[in-house]
């Protein structure tokens, strides 16, 4: 029972926390954040190696969409601007939202501060199932073989450290970190294997695979990303009132009228949904689905009808910006994304910690 | 075998080795200053290993995609039209301070097009594939080249560069001058009675250990410098990571590595330590021979030398016969 217990009073002291600091009103922040994020966009699509004016970004991208300016551009630049830098820039804002969505939905869920995607398995799962197709050569769906078998990697790890945390209709929060600590070991271990038996130009291709960044993002990576995150995030929308009350703890509310059970997998089901899509198309981008809802915590407070949509565009705007400086900081070399976002995730994560204990007197 | 025909043998492999020392220099000479008169036939159109055909017309501002292509276009005397190179690209050192692109595999499609390059070339492991579609949809010219993964490299990436390039009279030249050095060490080798068992070992940093079985380049040098591969005998086949136990097993009398690999275990006396390779004949007489990475795995016009080198390091009764012919890999590689 102090198992069950612990976590909600670290999410009553959270809002207590930050009830101190000034909050951001919802009617700010979300027209903010989403101001934020076309003029990130707009600075990543016109920024990069190959110097492209303004005037010819727009020209470029109208000239796309039918309407022709009156603007000289290298078919070069056009290549850069529409094949290269814009389906990158989408699918940085596909898979900043789709991970920060599905971390803080499991946050809330789980009433854990650490609850992540990649915690309960999902990404390791992924990374494991993309592995098994790239590895043994597996091409049942054509490109979408890869994509796919992340996907479904992803969504039965995740459901299986789930049901194993399930006791007398209960989650026990514990029970499903060690869970998720195991099938991550056991999935780590199946890539390992995989990569062990691949033959060469299999384990090249998992090689490719797993440094990718979105360096490798085509219109067709997007395309198949997109669904499951847009599906995702339009499910989102419907989370925040039935997280705000499970925060309260399960029996509460179902007391309220909420039914948790279909609750807790659709949250499962649709963050196990985005992330597996992201993974399979970018690789494991760190931290993103961890810090980014601590982050909109900070300045919104928990309220989840704020922290969802907050999050989906706070995430968006986190991997736009990191992969704007990955990519330009020492051009024309990459900075690997994932090492971006962990670098800037560990000591984030740590400044929360001792902020927190300083306040409250920590976790106990 | 008696006495005076092993003898004469010897004499005769000698006169060899002392042939092939001044022409190394010839050789090295060539490679580095570039001397050739480099006068493209363009536009060309190749078939590549990816099957695309690939018309070039312009080689003026060429990025190769790894150190090994990037040595060849050296080369075929067109050194100066290199404007951007992998990290694995070290050799003519005016290489080194050119832009970089990052490495072979895990390449950025932006940071290739800001080099404006007119023609990219790379072997089939440069990648990802999507950065490299990118590339060719950009509008400039990709050719893949396949590398075997066998002593026949150096010719046929020489040759598929060269076509591609549009100098293939060049490339005709440099070809035949690496594969006559390849032969001669190869001759040389075949002389020798004594053919001792030896291995390959690829460190990485975290103390993996990678062995060269059967099919890979490093074993087909070791097999070309008159050894036998014990990777092949115990049916390796690749590169696949060992256990201290088979190595013991395999019981080399020579241990061959790469000089980055070394350094990330501290150097030839940390690795002579390592449990497994301490045990192994090769590390207890400390005959571990390093050379740099990118001849032991290269295969570039430089293999020929490469070859001699190893050929003297495993067969000392060679430069006993004619020190001032035996190379070494501290002396020869600048």
């Amino acid at each position: 029972m102090e198992v069950v217990a612990e976590p909600r009073r670290w999410m009553r002291n959270r809002s207590r926390g930050t009830s101190q600091v000034s909050r951001v009103s919802p009617a700010l922040l979300l027209p903010g954040l989403t101001a934020c994020l076309v003029v990130a966009i707009v600075f990543s699509v016109g920024v990069g190696a190959v110097s492209i004016s303004p005037q010819q970004v727009l020209a470029i991208i109208l000239n796309h969409l039918g309407v022709n300016l009156d603007v000289a551009y290298t078919a070069q630049q056009d290549a850069v601007v529409w094949s290269i830098r814009l389906p990158r820039v989408t699918l940085a804002v596909l898979v900043g939202s789709g991970l920060a969505v599905s971390g803080a939905a499991l946050q809330g869920m789980f009433r854990n501060p650490l609850a992540d995607p990649g915690l309960i398995g999902v990404s390791s799962g992924s990374a494991l199932g993309a592995v098994i197709a790239l590895g043994l050569g597996i091409s049942w769906f054509g490109i979408a073989t890869t994509p796919l078998f992340a996907f479904v990697g992803g969504v039965t790890t995740a459901v299986i450290a789930y049901s194993l945390a399930r006791n007398n209709g209960r989650t026990e929060i514990v029970t499903l970190v060690l869970a998720g600590i195991a099938l991550n070991t056991f999935a780590g271990a199946g890539t390992s294997m995989v990569t062990f038996v691949a033959n060469d130009a299999q384990l090249r291709a998992i090689i490719f695979w797993s440094l990718g960044s979105l360096g490798s993002a085509t219109w067709q990576s997007v395309a198949a990303a997109a669904p499951f995150v847009l599906l995702g995030l339009v499910a989102s929308l419907r989370w925040g009132h039935p997280l705000n009350l499970m925060v309260l703890g399960e029996r509460e509310a179902r007391h309220l009228g909420i039914d948790t059970e279909r609750m807790r997998m659709s949250v499962i089901v649709f963050a196990a949904l985005m992330t597996g899509a992201t993974v399979a198309v970018a690789g494991i981008i760190a931290f993103v689905g961890l810090i980014v809802p601590h982050l909109v915590r900070l300045v919104a407070g928990p309220d989840h009808r704020v922290l969802i949509p907050a999050s989906a565009l706070g995430g968006a705007l986190l991997v736009v910006l990191a992969d704007l400086v990955a990519r330009n900081l020492v051009a024309p070399l990459e900075l690997p994304l994932g090492v971006l976002t962990a670098l800037i995730g560990g000591p984030f994560l740590l400044f929360l910690m001792l902020r927190t204990r300083r306040a409250q007197g920590g976790w106990g | 075998m008696n006495r005076i025909t092993r003898r004469s043998v010897l004499i005769g492999s000698a006169a060899v080795a002392l042939g092939l020392g001044s022409q190394r220099s010839v050789l090295a000479a060539t490679l580095h200053d570039g001397p050739q008169q480099a006068d493209p036939q363009l536009p060309v159109t190749v078939t590549d290993y990816d099957g695309n055909d690939v018309t070039i017309d312009d080689v003026s501002r060429i990025v190769p995609l790894s150190g090994d292509i990037a040595e060849i276009i050296w080369g075929l005397g067109l050194g100066d039209n290199i404007v951007g190179v992998d990290f694995s690209a070290v050799y003519p050192e005016e290489l080194l301070d050119l832009p970089k692109i990052g490495v072979e595999r895990n390449l950025n499609a932006e940071g290739i097009l800001s080099l404006t390059p007119t023609v990219v070339i790379g072997k089939d492991a440069a990648g990802p594939p999507p950065v490299l579609e990118q590339v060719r949809g950009a509008g400039v010219p990709v050719v893949i080249i396949g590398e075997p993964q066998t002593i026949d490299a150096p010719v046929v990436k020489i040759l598929a560069t060269a076509e591609a390039l549009g100098v293939p009279d060049n490339g005709e030249h440099l070809a035949a001058e690496t594969q006559k050095s390849i032969d001669s060490a190869i001759a040389l080798a075949s002389q020798v009675e004594d053919r001792p068992r030896a291995i390959v070992l690829y460190l990485q940093q975290g103390g993996i250990q990678l062995v060269a079985g059967g099919g890979t380049v490093a074993s087909a040098m070791l097999e070309a410098a008159g050894a036998i591969d014990t990777a092949v005998e115990s049916r390796i086949m690749g590169y696949q990571p060992v256990t201290a136990e088979a190595l013991v097993a395999a019981a080399p009398e020579i241990i061959v590595t790469q000089t980055l690999g070394v350094e990330s275990v501290g150097g030839v006396e940390a690795l002579q330590q390592i449990p497994g390779i301490a045990e192994t004949p090769a590390a207890q007489s400390g005959r571990i021979y390093v050379y740099p990475d990118e001849l032991l795995l290269g295969m570039t016009p430089r293999t020929g030398d490469q070859l001699m080198a190893m050929i003297a390091d495993f067969h000392p009764e060679l430069a006993e016969a004619t020190p001032e012919a035996s190379p070494s890999s501290e002396t020869y590689s600048g």
